[in-house]
């Protein structure tokens, strides 16, 4: 007999709204082993280990554990079988302590009203045990995140987890706690537990990792030994091709500046500061990339720039126009496109239609009015020729959005915001969690509007797009700009990860150079 | 059709059936002669013209609140105020009926217009809180419905009732306010013209102007709706007003086409008959026509057979219920449209 | 309005706002439990129809007001759980769920008391029961406090203690921490294990339960009678109630004294030269004032946020 604790045999899932997730996918689970599962966004990763936690059930395919064929239907079973999960986006309650969201559904209880005393106990004694302490007493809203995956790991061994799901553990994660988290999972392994590591950066899978399976687009492409790879083999078998993106760019010479930032500033709600004198000009026909580990303050950039938010020092000028003065429609109507990070809550209105999700940005003009009344010939004349010169796989114009594939949908955003001829186009994370195909489709139409003379800001935490399509690239540490690099295809990652991780630090006069003086 | 709208269209004639097959049901477990109730309730509405007659005349305010409510629903608001409105703005048309003296048809369409004045001034304060305060349209609105039939009631009593009638009723309203018959052997008035007009007013507001399309977008996502620029607190104000003009005409209508004295003791419950109309058409402004007919034939039968039988008719209130819980329920038949799902999947790969 | 004065500060206005209070705080405290779930109650009217026909029904043919009692209580678990099939099971919105109920209990409440009664009216031809009032013994005799605290219905006292449990129940129990859990957060509650649908359920029948007294309080202890339509917006008003005491039971209790008190003075100016029609709004009014002054509030602090 195999020593399998777990095995999947050509597991399908379709969500309810059509999209096939997880194609085929097999995959075995050796006791006591750290077996990464390595994917790009999307691939299906997170809906597998779901999957396997009984958070969703497969539409076809088998699960085998300990030699016979099980049904995980709902994660009661799964703790059972000794299985725990540590998700992607923590699982916690946030108003609740640290004791309430451990002993949360395994209350110990001294007549009808939980024993406290016996919970905190039972939480130290675990925490000593495998050396992760936390303090029980605190509300979890008020831990670092650090903390609450520690408190997500300890909720998992509370239930007697033997199997290990992490998902993307990393990815939220400073060097530092990511190193503590490494020793913690080794001393798990020697503690006899089997552990799922889930993550695209192949640096972590070689240093931790025994086994690894690979998966793109829903199917699994073989599992291997972590120490017959090597990380470029890993690399491209995820994606199916070389990483390394190369498109051929023509020169374009800077024109116009359209987007003046003065030294903007601004803080959150505890008073932390977000954005720190923030200083740059984008200039008509080139593309000026933003780069850096997410939540360093691009969002909030990026917000006060398309005008949501209000709340900031300094000034932004749009065409020489102060933005203060302007609501979110005049900047819109005054030629500014935006792709938004979060497609399905910013992006498209899911439940209509694709030719009614492309008029969103043009529906006041003639362009598909006629008179006072718009005009459904127009409409679907534009719609039409938009799913064709984008590429949108679809049945018809009349289509609802939410039943495309992210790709898909991604590209009726691009292709809306593009083909009004913008003085700008703001691409925030513009191929996040989009199939390979529909990212190159969107990097040539961003260049092809760059090349057709639009000022393009792109941020992006995707290293190799933000190299390859940026003119320049500014990079983003704790609200500020720490480095800006005029030849962002010339330089390495490696250089561009010390400044992404605060590492390096170029001078003021280095960065200022991403203002241009009048 | 893509299969989206057949397999809605499949849950909408399963969620029907299901309510005819309990209302049969009913019959069969209460009635003394259950053949004949079944055939008054089935059949009745078609044995005469006075009864289709009937029919129409009831699907004629149906339409109305259904189309307000079909507009208040796509702008994602569950505002059932509709109900105050028909009675607040039926009882502005009466007076002024009773004490307005103009000529024919200018007479009818001022009360017409103040049905449509008040109607929107209500809705517009229900829309304005939830749109600046996000307090509960439907709260507000179910409150709003039992304070303007106070507040109806209180003008009525006071200034308009009839002393010298027996029951409950205000003067006579003048002639020269109350709508034309336009089919004879019936009470078919030219409110169905008006009403026929509104929908088509409504279709074209809501899927070709510039307001029904961020109306409809803000109802969808309102992030995606602020996303483009637009603004959603107007959106909502607007739609709001939309819906009170309409129901607003069409409290006015039912009056001045139906009656000769407002006769509404209580809350004549065809506002709220707006949200079943909505949810059967869909949110199609189009598809109100049908659902108010389809509404307004089993409400028809109904009284049909509660007079011919010991059945009250108000058995048609539990089968509307089991069509909205139906209807409204995503997950009603989701087995068979997921495994049709993956076949569709599957024929695609 | 010296008179207006002198109706309210009376021992017996203070009892009577007690009384009327009864079944909103049943109802608020429903929506209370069921909105800590996250699975929002909107059919509450509807339920307190019903459970006041039930109460009826059950005390006239069995001569039994225990049993009115529990037969009004049995509908309210029984029509709460058709409703949490319908939103847990079918995905039914929430709103349109609560709609629909409100829409069955206004049709069904008529059909059966008519096909029972002969009468779409009232249930006056049927000879039901009453509950008990319960005088406290030494409470009773001290002067104006056990004039406004004694001599209650016993669902009112039934009430109160309903409020202080649910409060036990909510911070202390096993079962209060997983219903805060899967209201705040269902994937948390979801991922350790805890059967979401089954904490709604509970937490909706418990709903119907609470509501079902309610319903009990209007037929068979407020009047001794049924009637069309008579728990007149109760189940709405403790909608804006449990807003207002934002969903916590101390808040929620008081919001429902609030409303009791509009509702207990629209009933004592009655008694003044006011038209009916007018006093009768009186509680609708305050709700929504209520309401509004809540929702101001709520969005100058959001505002003064972000
Ligand atoms: N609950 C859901 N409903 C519908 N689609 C989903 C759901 N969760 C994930 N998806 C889609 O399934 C695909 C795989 O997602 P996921 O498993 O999260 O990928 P990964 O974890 O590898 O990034 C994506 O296209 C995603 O949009
Ligand atoms: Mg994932």
């Amino acid at each position: 007999m195999s020593n399998n604790v777990l095995e999947l045999r050509n597991i399908m899932k379709v969500y309810s709204n059509g999209v096939v997730a997880n194609k085929n996918v097999s995959f075995e689970l050796k006791e006591g082993e750290i077996h990464a599962v390595v994917g790009e966004n999307g691939a299906g990763k997170s809906t597998l280990m779901k999957i396997l936690f009984g958070m969703e059930r497969p539409s076809s395919g088998e699960i085998i554990f300990k030699g016979s064929k099980v049904e995980i239907e709902n994660s009661n079973k799964a703790i059972d079988m000794g299985i725990g999960m540590v998700h992607q986006h923590f699982m916690l309650v946030p108003s609740f302590t640290v004791v309430q969201n451990m002993i949360l559904g395994i209350e110990p209880k001294k007549g009808i009203n939980i024993d406290y005393n016996k919970a905190t106990q039972m939480i130290k004694e675990l925490g000593d045990k495998y050396n992760l302490r936390v303090d029980p007493e605190m509300k979890v809203k008020d831990l670092s995140v650090g903390m609450k995956q520690k408190v997500e790991i300890l909720k998992a061994l509370l239930r007697g987890a033997k199997i290990l799901i992490l998902d993307e553990p990393t990815a939220v994660l400073t060097p530092q706690e990511t190193e503590e988290l490494f020793v913690q999972l080794m001393k798990l392994k020697d503690n006899g537990h089997t552990i799922i590591f889930i993550s695209h950066k192949l640096k972590e899978v070689k240093s931790i990792c025994d086994k690894v399976t690979i998966i793109r687009k829903g199917v699994t492409y073989g599992t291997y030994n972590v120490a017959d790879v090597t990380q470029s083999q890993i690399s491209n078998l995820m994606v199916g091709r070389n990483v390394v993106l190369k498109y051929d760019k023509s020169k374009s010479e800077a024109g116009k500046a359209v987007l003046n930032v003065k030294g903007v500033s601004c803080k959150g709600a505890e008073g932390k500061e977000l954005l720190k004198d923030i200083q740059f000009t984008a200039n008509k026909g080139k593309i000026l990339g933003i780069a850096g580990v997410e939540g360093n303050g691009q969002r909030e950039l990026i917000n006060v720039i398309t005008g949501g938010r209000r709340n900031y020092d300094g000034e932004v000028l749009f065409n020489d126009k102060n933005i203060r003065s302007m609501n979110v429609k005049a900047l819109r109507k005054s030629g500014m496109s935006y792709i938004p990070e979060d497609r399905m809550t910013q992006g498209v209105a899911a439940s209509a239609a694709i030719s009614e999700n492309l008029a969103a940005n043009r529906y006041e003009s003639q362009e598909i009015k006629s008179g006072i009344l718009m005009d459904v010939k127009k409409l679907s004349k534009l719609a039409n020729k938009l799913v064709e010169d984008y590429d949108i796989v679809c049945k018809s114009i009349a289509q609802k959005v939410e039943s495309l594939s992210g790709g898909n949908i991604q590209k009726v955003v691009v292709a809306r915001e593009c083909s009004i001829e913008p003085d700008i186009l703001i691409a925030e994370q513009p191929t996040r969690g989009v199939d390979v195909g529909a990212a190159e489709i969107i990097h040539k139409e961003i260049l092809k509007l760059r090349d057709r003379g639009a000022a393009v800001l792109l941020v992006s935490a995707d290293l190799s797009e933000a190299m390859e399509l940026s003119d320049a690239l500014l990079v983003m540490y704790e609200g500020e700009f720490v480095a800006y690099i005029d030849n962002p295809s010339e330089t390495t990652e490696e250089e561009l990860g010390l400044y992404m991780l605060g590492v390096k630090k170029q001078s003021r006069e280095e960065i200022r150079r991403a203002v241009n003086e009048f | 059709m893509n299969f989206e709208n057949r397999f809605e269209l499949i849950r909408t004639f399963a969620a029907v059936t299901i309510s005819l097959i309990l209302g049969f049901a009913i019959i069969l477990l209460v009635s003394d002669e259950p053949l004949s109730s079944i055939y008054y309730f089935v059949i009745g509405p078609v044995l005469k013209t006075r009864y289709i007659g009937n029919v129409i005349e009831l699907a004629i305010p149906l339409i109305f609140s259904g189309l307000a409510t079909v507009i208040l629903f796509q702008t994602s608001l569950f505002n059932l105020g509709a109900e105050g409105v028909f009675y607040f703005s039926g009882l502005m048309a009466a007076i002024v009926g009773i004490g307005l003296s103009l000529p024919a048809p200018l007479h009818a369409i001022v009360a017409i217009a103040a049905g449509g004045l008040f109607g929107m001034l209500l809705m517009f304060m229900i829309g304005y809180f939830k749109a600046k305060w996000n307090a509960s349209e439907l709260v507000i609105s179910l409150m709003f419905n039992s304070i303007f039939y106070g507040i109806g009631l209180y003008i009525l009593n006071y200034f308009f009732r009839d002393p010298d009638i027996a029951g409950f009723a205000s003067f006579k309203m003048q002639k020269t306010v109350l709508l034309a018959n336009i089919i004879p052997k019936t009470r078919i008035h030219s409110g169905l013209i008006i009403a026929l007009v509104t929908v088509l007013l409504a279709y074209l507001f809501l899927y070709r102007t510039k307001w029904g399309y961020e109306i409809r977008m803000t109802g969808i996502n309102g992030d995606f709706a602020r996303y483009s620029g637009m603004n959603t607190t107007k959106a909502i104000i607007i739609a709001s007003i939309a819906a009170g003009i309409i129901s607003g005409i069409g409290g006015a209508v039912e009056v001045i086409g139906m009656y000769d004295r407002f006769r509404w003791a209580a809350l004549p419950g065809l506002g709220f008959d707006g949200a079943l109309i909505a949810m059967l058409a869909k949110n199609k402004p189009g598809s109100t026509i049908y659902a108010a007919l389809f509404l307004a034939y089993i409400r028809i039968g109904a009284d049909l057979m509660a007079r011919m039988t010991n059945i009250p008719s108000e058995m048609v209130f539990i089968m509307q219920a089991v069509i909205i819980l139906l209807i409204s329920g995503g997950k009603f038949l989701e087995k068979y449209r997921q495994k049709a799902l993956l076949r569709e999947v599957k024929k695609n790969a | 309005m010296r008179s207006l004065l002198d109706i309210i500060l009376t021992p017996d206005f203070a009892f009577s706002a007690i009384r009327v209070t009864t079944p909103l705080l049943f109802a608020a405290l429903g929506a209370l439990i069921s909105d800590r779930a996250g699975a929002a109650n909107i059919g509450l009217e509807g339920i307190m129809l019903m459970a006041a026909l039930a109460g009826v029904v059950f005390s006239a043919y069995t001569q039994s007001a225990l049993i009115g009692l529990l037969g009004a209580i049995l509908i309210g678990l029984l029509t709460a759980s058709m409703l949490a099939y319908f939103t847990l099971k079918l995905k039914t919105d929430v709103i349109l769920g609560g709609i629909a109920l409100n829409f069955f209990a206004n049709g069904g409440t008529i059909f059966v008391l008519y096909y029972l009664t002969g009468d779409k009216g009232t249930s006056a031809s049927l000879a039901s029961m009453v509950l008990p009032n319960i005088h406290i013994p030494v409470i009773r005799n001290i002067p104006i406090l056990g004039e406004i605290v004694s001599g209650h219905n016993v669902l009112t006292y039934i009430a109160i203690l309903s409020a202080i449990g649910v409060w036990y129940v909510l911070e202390k129990t096993a079962l209060g921490l997983r219903i805060r859990s899967v209201g705040e957060n269902e994937n948390a509650a979801k991922s350790v294990g805890v059967n979401v649908m089954k904490i709604r359920y509970i937490a909706l029948a418990l709903s119907g339960v609470f509501a079902g007294m309610g319903g009990a309080f209007l037929s068979m202890g407020y009047v001794s009678w049924f009637s069309r339509g008579m728990s007149a917006g109760r189940g709405w008003i403790a909608l804006a109630a449990e807003a207002m005491g934002r969903g916590t039971v101390l808040g929620t209790t008081l919001s429902s004294v609030l409303f009791g008190v509009a509702d207990a003075l629209s009933n004592t100016l009655q008694l003044l030269n006011i038209p009916a029609e007018l006093i009768r709004i009186l509680p609708y009014v305050a709700t929504v004032v209520g309401l509004l002054a809540y929702a101001i509030r709520e969005t100058n602090k959001r505002k003064a946020k972000g």
